[in-house]
């Protein structure tokens, strides 16, 4: 008689049981499905044309902006807050609170500030978008490249200093914003609070290309970040040049952050709640599958909330309020469940 | 052979390790040993380029360290600190491959899974190897990182107090172990060791470290003598033969 019971072949992939690989699978699709459901959902919900009719196709492309967008900054928030979380060994901060969204609000602000309702239209159009985009990585490179760099390099203060920094940016906005006049305040106030209809659609041209590149370069380190998941020490060990990798892979995450937060302003817990959820969904160390969990995590959390906001609340747009509420409520159901980040 | 020659690290204008001139056979183990803060902890971080230099060289192999690519002295040599940070979502087996990094670049094949596959037997953690790290004992922790130094399959490797968190079955199966690497496998251990008697019993060299400075270098029955042991440690110790050999008594 053969022998029936086949020995269990060991290896060290990154999905080490039948049951997770069949699980990721399920999670891969699921997510997928949901996405491409929310984003139907988008373009065809409350379409007053008849489904397939030329007239259709002309609402659904007015709305497909609004999917891109979303495409986008899923991309850039839930892949940036990743690989920030690995490189720092911290679950806990994401980048936006490293001074990127106070530096996205002072520009803002400094623009209604000096040169009245007119600055919302001087910090439009695809140069000044470039130009905030530039601005946001210089300061990431600047900050990296000073508290990082040479033999007192130290993580945590470079954490601490990005924090503080930030809270000093917003307050120097508060204080400007103390000074405007209600109308420029009502104005300023539509642009600060993260918002898919913030983004022009113009835009993309540039927004693309750059997530596309900064995340293409960050897919290439994926299995050195595995090892910089290990801690210093044992990624010297393993002969990966810490502090060199490790800015290289901030400076790509400053980029992902500067797209998406001059596309479509702050959205502090977004990044946080996808770079959660995609690791308690994907359950796996290794970024080339946490990745694609991550993108589409991000995707489906805007899209669901902005298709409950535009077709329940009728507030197209400003989803930040909603990823906070439920996400938020959500999360804290999770981890008290689990009890593990 | 590892050879420190006038290696300096500088803390403060009272507090410096060195400058320090050592040379390490290649073989067996090596231990050091000293009492707390003399800089044993240093001088093996140091000499696993985990922390840089002031002044000297340290060649490894023949290699020095500081101009060698670490990607490519994580071949010959592997280190290990005490304190480990770890991913939660990790198995004992996944770690264990990463040993296999600096060959395979995270690109495991076959042959690496059977070099992992031996190390994980080696070290008796082939029922743990499916576990999550969370989900071990911290002494199950330590062998688990052992194994992963012990696939990284280098010809040098520095352990910085490997006994930590082990009780007195798994401290006395840990030596073994090491020994077993050395012996069978041929491998150059250096460790850093608390307990003398250990040192005594499983090193082939013991070098006690004092004050930044290498105080003495020799086989355990040079240095295990009373009056070398008491002013290494500051402690008096009477060193008695044991039934398997000198033992260090200073209770």
């Amino acid at each position: 008689m053969a022998d029936l019971t086949i020995a269990p072949v060991r290896h060290s992939g990154p999905l080490p049981t039948a049951r997770s690989r069949r699980r990721y699978s399920a999670v891969v699709t699921a997510l997928a499905l949901g996405a491409v459901l929310l984003g139907f959902g988008v373009l065809a919900w409350d379409n007053p044309m008849p489904l397939g009719s030329e007239g259709f196709w002309t609402i659904a492309r007015m709305r497909a902006t609004s999917l891109a967008v979303m495409a986008v900054v899923g991309f850039c928030q839930g892949i940036a807050t990743v690989s920030f979380q690995t490189v720092t060994n911290n679950r806990i901060i994401t980048p936006s609170i490293m001074g990127f969204e106070a530096l996205y609000v002072l520009v803002q602000t400094s623009a209604v500030f000096f040169l009245g309702a007119a600055g919302i239209m001087a910090v439009q159009g695809v140069g000044q978008y470039l130009l905030q985009v530039c601005l946001m990585v210089g300061f990431a490179a600047l900050l990296y490249g000073w508290l990082l760099s040479g033999r007192r390099g130290n993580m945590q203060i470079m954490l601490l200093v990005g924090i503080i920094l930030g809270a000093a940016m917003g307050a120097a906005s508060t204080f400007m914003q103390r000074l405007l006049t209600p109308s420029e305040f009502d104005l300023l106030m539509a642009r600060l609070i993260g918002s898919i209809a913030n983004a022009d659609a113009t835009y993309l041209g540039v927004a693309v290309p750059l997530a596309a590149v900064a995340g293409g370069l960050l897919w290439s380190q994926t299995r050195r970040l595995n090892v910089l998941a290990l801690g210093r020490e044992t990624a010297i060990n393993l002969g990966v040049s810490h502090q060199r990798q490790t800015m290289v892979v901030l400076l790509l995450t400053s980029v992902l952050m500067a797209v998406s937060t001059s596309l479509v302003g702050p959205l502090t817990f977004l990044g946080f709640l996808v770079a959660m959820l995609s690791y308690q969904l994907a359950d796996t160390h290794d970024h080339r599958h946490l990745f694609p969990v991550a993108w589409l995590t991000g995707f489906v959390v805007l899209a669901g909330a902005y298709f409950v906001l535009k077709h329940v609340f009728y507030a197209a747009g400003s989803i930040g309020v909603i990823i906070e509420i439920v996400g938020g409520g959500f999360f804290l159901s999770y981890i008290l469940r689990k009890g593990r980040l | 052979m590892i050879t420190l020659s006038g290696v300096l690290k500088t803390y403060s204008s009272e507090v410096a390790i060195g400058p320090v001139d050592l040379s390490i056979p290649p073989g067996g183990i090596t231990a050091l040993v000293g009492p707390n803060g003399a800089g044993k902890s240093t001088l093996l971080v140091m000499i696993g380029r985990l922390l840089g230099m002031d002044a000297g060289t340290i060649e490894v192999a023949g290699y020095d360290i500081a101009r060698t690519h670490s990607a490519d002295l994580a071949k010959i040599l592997s280190v290990l600190r005490q304190e480990n940070h770890f991913v939660t979502r990790l198995t004992v087996r996944q770690l264990v491959g990463f040993g296999r990094f600096p060959h395979s670049k995270g690109r495991i094949k076959a042959e690496d899974e059977a070099i992992i596959s031996r190390s994980i037997d080696f070290l008796d953690l082939a029922d743990l190897e499916g576990r999550y790290l969370d989900e071990l004992s911290g002494g199950q922790r330590q062998r688990a990182y052992v194994a992963m130094v012990l696939a990284q399959d280098t010809e040098y490797v520095l352990l910085d107090e490997p006994l930590n968190n082990l009780d007195m079955q798994h401290s006395v199966q840990m030596m073994q172990h090491l020994q077993r690497a050395a012996t069978e496998l041929g491998r150059t251990v250096v460790i850093v060791l608390h307990d003398i008697n250990f040192a005594s019993h499983y090193a082939d060299y013991i070098c006690a470290v004092k004050d930044g400075g290498v105080v003495s270098f020799g086989a355990p029955d040079e240095l295990m003598r009373d009056e070398v042991l008491t002013a290494i440690f500051d402690t008096e110790v009477r060193v008695v033969e044991g039934p398997r050999g000198r033992i260090a008594v200073y209770y």
